[in-house]
């Protein structure tokens, strides 16, 4: 299988303080990558690493090009849609404005329009709100935006910060299943940082867990979901 | 009666100079987060070269959309000079930076124009428009051109992808990096703008009030509470308010004996605070909603 | 700085530390520091012209105006444009007093202080209900109906009118061997170490915590039960009373008052002064007192007709250089001394 990321040697922080101390993971194209680990391991910086939302050091390459010199703009333009944590809602704009965002670093308008009613029959409660003030929509449902507005790019790899927080399992379920189905049918490779690691591990191939800003374990997910002791010595259940 | 109707009307007149203000103060408002306290001082300057270009025997509509186009850029130039670089900064340092650029630039126009005032054309004509005193061609046309002003605006805003890039940028920075915005380069944009709105504004000012480098002192101040009384997030509301605080300021400095006159701007500020504390987002802003 | 500037965007605790406690929290360092100005704010009216004491009086007065606009907006969160109306009340109060009662130019100052409490409680109050811009718009409007109010022919009987009211300058009491401007100047030496003494007092009481508490997260702190409203009403009133009281002694030591020396560019003035000196540190006050009396001479010789324009290159370079005023910059040299030395 061909790598689609390759990540070695990240390292980054805020300011002073070094978050992440070299850390080293690649994800499969076309599959799900999933990165474990505690309050203030380090997985929501190291989504902004990659990013470039933080100053970062270390190769970060993408279908073998290297994106670690790259501004946080020109990232997204070669496909790396970012779900950020809190969901970084247009509050102001209305719902089919902030999908309409997503799409702001294609051109092709015949495409987008297409990719707008696929969002729309992923998301159909998007459709029914789509000219209301985003800022107004529930937490799931502005998660469910959020990620509509990442599918908007048709990203080659969609970054997910923490989905399922703040969110009710029944709906955190459903959000899984639609991941699950992007992935299938739309081809959209994922890397997914979670807290909730049962329901990450369900949905991802790979894993990888992280604590104090270094990766500490690696494999395929299911061996994790099996190991006992793995999963009572770092994820607690 | 007839008093009332014939001040209310005066009032709409000077409240188009405060409604075309208060429009390019919501401009650069909804691009950049806060208000530019130099603002009006960019207008006069961009009033003075307009005045300069003409003053050199240029038409007045080469130099109308030549001062326009100069001032587009100065705005621009300006944004990446000075507050680019203070990115990070906290907000007051920002507004200490508005209060550095007002001086500079009132200085240098006084320096390189002196302080004398000098009157300034109107390509509509300065008679009475049918006849009566109350309203003149250039009072109308300006008018006009405030509405195709906002017109385009809301045109731009609500109907362009550029004109959404720049909403989303002032409405969520962070965000708008992640969906592949240039939002440095929107900021900018939107400085560029409203120093454009500010010159059309300053060039359809300057013949009712005289051009000299104070002239938007007291308009400027007229101009905010318009954007303020009408909503900063609507360029519509703001030039209502507009509007409005020239009927106020005239019926108070006519009806409001003893202290009429001389405080019209205090009247007109303490009304416009009135109506700020019973409805804090302004008459026609909408109301930011925030989740706790 | 941008280092220190990004560190400080993301860490609001190391930033607090960063802008409120430039010097550390080295108590030796802060005693030496305290002995030496001591030793030269003593020695100072005697080593130097009559004018030059007459100007860091000033400075004095200036630095207390600022120290109110500070304990607003630095430590309460909210912004003000209209100081320079305060400054008017406190110094009309002790104009009126010594000039229509007779009063002694020292029972001016509470007095003054008193009256500004009240008109700030009050203003504050409607206040309430706005923010950020609109507070500034507000606050705008009062310092631009100031001057306007006070030439009001009703009041003219009080206030002198457009001439405005001259006083005497005092004597040095007990028989001190010090002229009026020396005596003026350790007038205002005393009550400024006064008023500094009480503010940083305050804020280290549970006022200054409820204080700072609405300023950093205003629905957190009512949760925790302050009464957010009653807090920042009082933080203006407050706030009017240390302004006010510097417009007293303005008075006193200007011998003079009239209502344009009271426009919207002494509320400029003094919020520029708060931003040079740095927004939430107390000292910084005295570097903004400077700034205020003496940048715009210094502007002056340098081109006496693009004076403004000098004013406000200096502004904007000073803007460049510490971003967050005299404090950060303090805190940015002490960290690099410190690293060298670790």
């Amino acid at each position: 299988m061909t790598k689609l990321l390759e990540v070695k040697g990240l390292h980054a922080g805020y300011g002073q303080t070094k978050v992440l101390h070299g850390i080293d993971f690649s994800i499969d194209e076309g599959s799900v990558t999933t990165l474990l680990g505690a309050n203030g391991a380090g997985k929501t910086t190291t989504l902004r690493a990659l990013c470039g939302m933080i100053r970062r050091s270390g190769d970060i390459l993408l279908s073998g090009e290297q994106i670690n010199r790259k501004q946080t703009e020109d990232i997204v333009r070669v496909g790396v849609a970012h779900v950020p944590d809190g969901r970084g809602t247009f509050t102001r704009q209305t719902v089919e404005e902030n999908l309409q965002l997503g799409a702001m670093a294609r051109s092709d308008k015949a495409g987008i329009a297409q990719d707008l009613e696929l969002v729309f029959s992923y998301f159909p409660i998007l459709k029914e709100r789509r000219t209301q003030q985003a800022g107004l929509l529930s937490g799931g449902e502005q998660q469910m935006l959020a990620v509509g507005r990442a599918l908007m790019l048709r990203p080659k790899l969609m970054l997910l910060d923490e989905p399922s927080f703040g969110l009710a399992p029944m709906i955190t379920r459903e959000i899984f299943e639609i991941f699950r189905e992007l992935n299938r049918k739309e081809k959209v490779s994922m890397l997914v940082v979670e807290q909730n690691a049962q329901i990450a591990l369900e949905l991802a191939d790979q894993a990888y867990l992280l604590e104090t800003g270094r990766i500490v374990f690696s494999g395929r997910a299911d061996d994790i979901r099996d190991d006992e002791n793995l999963r009572k010595a770092y994820l607690g259940y | 009666m007839e008093l009332f109707v014939q001040q209310v009307i005066a009032g709409i007149s000077t409240g188009s100079i405060y409604a075309c203000v208060a429009l390019a103060i919501v401009m650069i408002y909804v691009a950049i987060g806060h208000l530019n306290f130099a603002q009006g001082e960019m207008a006069m300057f961009s009033t003075f070269i307009a005045w300069q270009l003409i003053t050199w025997g240029v038409p007045y509509w080469v130099a109308f959309f030549l001062t326009i186009a100069i001032s587009f850029v100065a705005g621009i130039v300006i944004e990446r000079v000075i507050f680019k670089p203070l990115d990070n900064a906290p907000i007051l340092s920002h507004v200490v930076m508005f209060i550095a650029l007002l001086t500079i630039i009132t200085s240098a126009a006084g320096f390189i124009w002196d302080f004398s005032i000098k009157t300034f054309p109107s390509p509509f004509g300065s008679a009475p428009l049918f006849g009566s005193s109350l309203i003149s061609a250039h009072q109308a046309g300006m008018m006009v051109v405030t509405l195709i002003l906002l017109l385009a605006l809301f045109f731009f805003f609500r109907y362009t992808r550029v004109g959404l890039a720049l909403r989303a940028s002032a409405d969520n920075p962070v965000s708008a990096r992640l969906v592949g915005i240039r939002v440095s380069w929107m900021i900018a944009l939107g400085w560029g703008l409203a120093t454009a709105i500010g010159a059309v504004a300053g060039m359809m000012v300057a013949p009712v009030v005289f051009l000299e480098p104070n002239m938007m002192l007291g308009i400027l101040t007229y101009g905010f509470a318009g954007a303020v009384l009408g909503g900063l997030s609507s360029p519509g509301g703001a030039v209502l308010g507009g509007f409005i605080v020239g009927v106020v300021e005239n019926l108070a400095g006519t009806f409001i004996p003893v202290i009429g006159g001389e405080l019209k701007l205090t009247i007109a500020l303490c009304i416009i605070i009135l109506v700020l504390v019973l409805k804090p987002g302004g008459l026609f802003g909408r109301a930011t909603i925030q989740r706790v | 700085m941008s280092v220190n500037l990004e560190e400080a965007a993301e860490h609001p605790a190391v930033a607090v530390d960063i802008e409120t406690r430039p010097l550390g929290r080295d108590r030796t360092l802060k005693i030496l520091f305290g002995i030496l100005i001591f030793v030269v704010a003593i020695a100072l009216p005697f080593v130097t012209k009559s004018f030059f004491v007459f100007q860091v009086t000033m400075v004095m007065i200036y630095a207390i105006a600022i120290l109110g606009l500070n304990l607003l907006t630095g430590f309460n969160g909210q912004f003000s444009l209209g100081h320079a109306a305060f400054y008017a009340i406190g110094a009309y109060t002790a104009a009126i007093l010594m000039d229509k009662a007779g009063i002694s130019y020292v029972w001016t100052l509470p007095v003054a202080g008193i009256v500004c409490f009240v008109f700030g409680f009050l203003f504050g109050l409607p206040a309430l209900r706005l923010e950020g811009i609109y507070l500034a718009l507000a606050t705008f409007a009062l310092s631009v109906a100031t001057p306007q109010i006070l030439k009001l022919s009703p009041l003219e009987h009080w206030t002198g009118g457009v001439q405005g009211i001259v006083i005497m300058k005092p004597d040095a009491p007990f028989g001190l061997p010090l002229n009026q401007d020396q005596w003026l100047y350790f007038f205002t030496l005393i009550v400024t170490a006064i008023m500094f003494w009480m503010a940083s007092n305050m804020l280290r009481s549970r006022t200054g915590r409820a204080m700072m508490a609405i300023r950093d997260n205003p629905i957190a702190s009512r949760s925790m039960g302050v009464n957010n409203s009653l807090y920042k009403a009082t933080t203006f009133g407050i706030s009017a009373t240390y302004t006010g009281i510097a417009g007293a002694l303005g008075a006193i030591v200007v011998q003079f008052v009239a209502p344009d020396s009271f426009t919207v560019v002494l509320s400029i003035a003094l919020l520029v002064g708060l931003v040079v000196g740095g927004v939430g540190w107390i000292p910084g006050a005295f570097f903004g007192g400077l700034f205020v009396l003496f940048v715009p001479n210094i502007a002056e010789s340098i081109s006496k007709g693009l004076s403004g324009a000098f004013y406000g290159l200096i502004l904007m370079l000073l803007v460049f250089i510490m971003p967050t005023g005299v404090a950060g910059f303090l805190a940015l040299i002490r960290h690099k001394v410190l690293r060298r030395g670790a």
